[in-house]
């Protein structure tokens, strides 16, 4: 069975992915009360919608299986994981060590994604996010976001 | 006449001094992120989301509509100075604009596009104010079975006439009605899909969605391949055309105006599918083709027009129906809900100030870009030389602060980042985000219209098809559908989106 290899990862791939996303939708809706076509309960409407969602995601995975096209190129991974390691990052700051530190770090660490990343620029940005961010969102906007969070003792 | 005095509405509310600091605020900030490229007016516009809430909705409204046409007039001006468009509507403006400039008639491309934009967006504010009454007229008889099937023709029109794959582009939809539903369901009130989260219970806001999968998605897309930008920096100079030029231009820009108009209108037009279709329909009917990509005027007048116009009448459907034709008017209308109005034909006779001042505030808006574009452009040419690498954390730190101040809840921060992730890796896989954003805010009224046409019809799904209304437009879906999938239609509608190559 040589011939049965995947030809398309793009299209296989992302078929399985919305294989996969309509099976959980149905399978955690499952637990919900499905109702009558009269009285639609909560399930009624999700179900019908992952239902179809699994039924085009095998047809697309089918087709990345039969039908050849140009591979996936160019995937960044530095870029991927730097960017949301960042941003989850700041999640946790925010609140915790307040806004100049979450800004300024979640600037360095996402600016080092960059190929032409300089570390002097960067610090004069981060710097300057942090201040504006604080001048701007904190005090002149009132947004109410820590400037000093309590792991800083704040 | 009424029309008059409707206008008059709007003149009396977008001319308060406010209200147009608010439009000129939104017409400068979209020509900016329409300068800056790898920033778009999705995310732009998600971005600026959280800031308006505290604003009235009109002043709201009148400066988000600012910042999607504003970032129209900016993306056309990179992509004439550096053959880079800011827009994915400007690319086709890219192919004779930048040669212009090469042959040192930069300053003439610019005002060819600026002057043809201008009237673009004035004819296109008449027809918003002329045609959307009667149709939001048309819109007040609709009972649940044909909102339903609007908003089924509606998605289905979104992905036939956007380019891609439309399986692929159908199964986004789906994954983004699923999406939507996440919360508590309003009839029942079970939690669905929450995990027993208390984040999740009210559902997941559509900003965080639109932030994650245009604006984070976005960036990591851009780190992929980093290239240095050639900057025309000489100066420009030539702004006015002359007799001749204007001779050359008018026919291409009443071409081009008329098209955009026609596309915006339908669902899943809007600003892209007009300058492409302009600029193939023009290459075909000008005496000057052979001149097409070498510099012709015509192929800058022509594409310009038509995606001005085309983003200004893709806002009939929003404001009549509560139709999104794109992911813009999908957060226009997630804006709308947040400020407590329900889109729908009903905002028209209920908000006459907030209508009439939206579709007059465009017409002053388009009347700020000719004045900000063409004596500014010095400034945008400067802001060209921004490079990307600094450009982008700063954009990050507000795609996180903007969706912080939603809740303050660091959880919101995660999510996006769930939605970043999600985003990237669907686009790597060619699934295109924009429809997903359409399902996500169109799945809980979709349930709800459904629900309530099966309770009226006593559970018989005949319904959809038995009143007349609701069956032309099930059936225009499913000739849409057919239509694409026909292979010499396919052929040709991918000739059109990569008329680039």
């Amino acid at each position: 069975m040589s011939g049965l290899s995947i030809r398309n990862q793009k299209d296989f791939y992302s078929g399985l992915l919305f294989i996969v996303f309509g099976a959980a939708f149905m399978w955690i809706a499952q637990d919900y009360g499905f109702g009558t076509a009269r009285r639609m309960g909560p399930a009624f409407f999700p179900i019908i919608l992952s239902g179809i969602l699994i039924a085009i995601g095998i047809f697309i995975a089918a087709r990345g299986i039969a039908v050849a096209e140009e591979p996936m190129r160019g995937f960044t991974l530095k870029g991927l994981v730097l960017v949301i390691a960042s941003t989850l990052l700041f999640g946790l700051l925010v609140r915790n060590a307040g806004v100049p530190l979450a800004t300024a770090l979640l600037v360095a660490i996402s600016a080092f994604a960059s190929q032409r990343f300089n570390w002097k620029p960067t610090l004069v940005l981060a710097i300057g996010m942090a201040v504006f961010c604080v001048v701007v969102f904190v005090y002149a906007l009132g947004l109410p976001m820590p400037v000093r969070g309590p792991w800083l003792g704040g | 006449m009424e029309l008059l005095s409707n206008l008059m509405i709007g003149i009396e509310v977008s001319m308060t001094p406010i209200n147009l600091l608010y439009c000129l605020g939104g017409v400068f900030v979209g020509t900016l992120i329409g300068v800056l490229p790898g920033l778009g007016p999705t995310a732009t516009i998600a971005m600026l989301l959280p800031v308006t809430f505290g604003l009235p909705p009109v002043s709201a409204l009148i400066m988000l509509a600012g910042i999607y046409y504003g970032a129209q007039y900016g993306g056309s001006t990179t992509a004439i100075l550096i053959n880079l468009p800011g827009e994915a509507s400007s690319v086709v403006t890219a192919l004779d604009g930048y040669q212009m400039a090469r042959q040192g008639k930069a300053g003439l491309a610019l005002s060819t596009a600026a002057l043809g934009s201008f009237f673009a967006g004035t004819v296109a504010t008449f027809l918003l104010a002329l045609f959307a009454p009667p149709l939001a007229e048309v819109a007040l008889k609709f009972g649940p079975a044909e909102y339903f099937s609007l908003m089924v023709m509606g998605l289905v029109a979104s992905v036939v006439l956007a380019h891609g794959s439309l399986p692929k582009a159908i199964a986004m939809i789906l994954l983004g009605l699923l999406l939507g539903l996440v919360g508590t369901d309003v009839t029942s009130g079970t939690p669905r899909f929450t995990f027993d989260v208390p984040e999740l219970a009210d559902g997941i806001n559509f900003v965080i969605v639109a932030m994650g999968m245009f604006g984070l998605g976005e960036i990591i897309r851009n780190l992929e391949n980093e290239e240095v930008r050639d900057v025309f920096t000489r100066k420009i100079s030539g702004l006015l055309p002359t007799w001749a030029d204007f001779k050359q231009m008018t026919p291409a820009v009443l071409r081009g105006t008329a098209l955009g108009s026609a596309l915006g209108i339908l669902p899943g037009g809007g600003a892209m599918l007009a300058s492409f279709a302009a600029y193939s329909l023009e290459k075909k009917v000008s005496k000057n083709s052979k001149m097409f990509g070498k510099g012709a005027i015509e192929g800058v007048a022509a594409p310009e027009s038509a995606n001005n116009a085309g983003a200004q009448t893709s806002f009939i459907p929003m404001l009549t129906l509560g139709i999104p034709s794109n992911p813009v008017m999908a957060l226009m209308i997630g804006a709308m809900i947040i400020q407590g109005i329900q889109p729908g034909p009903q905002v028209m006779t209920e908000q006459p100030a907030l209508f009439w001042g939206i579709i007059v505030s465009m017409w002053i808006g388009n009347f700020f870009l000719v004045v900000l574009n063409l004596p500014m452009i010095g400034l945008w040419v400067r802001m060209l030389t921004v490079p990307y690498h600094l450009l982008y954390p700063a954009i990050l730190v507000f795609c996180a602060i903007g969706v912080f101040s939603l809740n303050n809840s660091g959880f919101d921060i995660y999510l996006m980042a769930v939605f970043g992730v999600l985003g990237y890796v669907l686009s790597k896989l060619d699934c295109e985000p924009a429809p997903l954003l359409l399902g996500f805010i169109l799945g809980p009224m979709m349930e709800e219209y459904l629900r309530r046409a099966m309770v009226l019809s006593r559970g018989d799904a005949m319904v959809f098809i038995e009143r007349p209304i609701s069956a032309t437009m099930l059936a225009m879906a499913v000739i849409g559908l057919i239509v694409v999938l026909l292979p010499s239609i396919r052929k040709k509608r991918d000739e059109a989106f990569t008329e680039e190559g």
